[in-house]
């Protein structure tokens, strides 16, 4: 389960905005208790994608590296990282699994149609390794 | 002793550590440390035929190695590693 504050929220949700009709991308930090991960911020991250960023994200390694260390100096852990899918459902695609390598980690994917943004789904990826993992569909608790 | 930081999908194989602090002169020395201390690490970094995996991305301190010397870029005590895996994806379907 993700728990994730109202304001952390609205935020990832108003950065899919405005980034449309491009994906935006992003980092959440906060805690990982057994099966809860709680957040307590989100770094908004640059899609490196320039050449296919409307239906596709990546997260430049160096901005990770740096947002880890800036998230250890407030004791928060990388639990999560959201994305948007402008004029798409917010559920994942072949791609996204294929690239998600975080396991034990959430994965928050908004809708955004015509540059609002509708539903928000989040999915932990399950599993031990690259041949058994799944991206299953788990709750949010906003507030 | 340079200090690994541990990406948190993979500090259960790592002892639950967040850190792990080896005794290295090189990028190279500084991994196989790693490994031989947490052996369970080895098949979430390396392919069957001891690659680094594509997805997993090693930085000293905020240079990527393989804009460096890979595994000979040497390490002093006071620099940080960090394995970090890729986070990429989109909604882009490869339908055939
Ligand atoms: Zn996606």
């Amino acid at each position: 389960m993700l728990k994730i504050p109202q304001s952390v929220y609205d935020s990832l949700r108003h950065h899919g905005e405005k980034t449309y009709p491009h994906e935006c991308c992003g980092v959440l930090l906060g805690q990982m208790d057994g099966d809860i991960r709680t957040v307590a911020s989100a770094a908004p991250a640059g899609n490196t994608r320039t050449d296919s960023a409307h239906n596709r994200y990546n997260i430049d390694p160096k901005d990770l590296v740096r947002i880890q260390r800036e998230g250890r100096e407030r004791e928060e852990d990388i639990v999560g990282f959201y994305h948007s899918h402008p004029d798409h459902p917010a559920q994942w695609s072949p791609t996204d699994l294929a690239e998600a390598h975080w396991f034990g980690c959430s994965y928050v994917i908004t809708s955004v149609e015509k540059g609002k943004a509708v539903l928000t789904n989040s999915f932990e990826l399950t599993g031990t390794d690259e041949n058994d993992k799944k991206l299953v569909d788990e709750k949010i608790e906003v507030g | 002793m340079p200090k690994i930081h541990i990406p948190t999908p993979l500090r259960q194989y790592a002892g639950k550590q967040p850190a792990i602090e080896v005794e290295a002169s090189t990028i190279g020395e500084a991994l196989s440390g790693l490994v031989a201390q947490h052996p369970d690490l080895r098949r979430h970094l390396y392919t069957d035929d001891g690659k680094l995996r594509a997805f997993v991305n090693v930085y000293l301190n905020d240079e990527d190695i393989r804009y460096l010397q890979k595994d000979a870029t040497p390490v002093k005590a006071s620099d940080s590693i960090s394995i970090v895996p890729s986070i990429a994806g989109g909604r882009f379907d490869f339908r055939l």
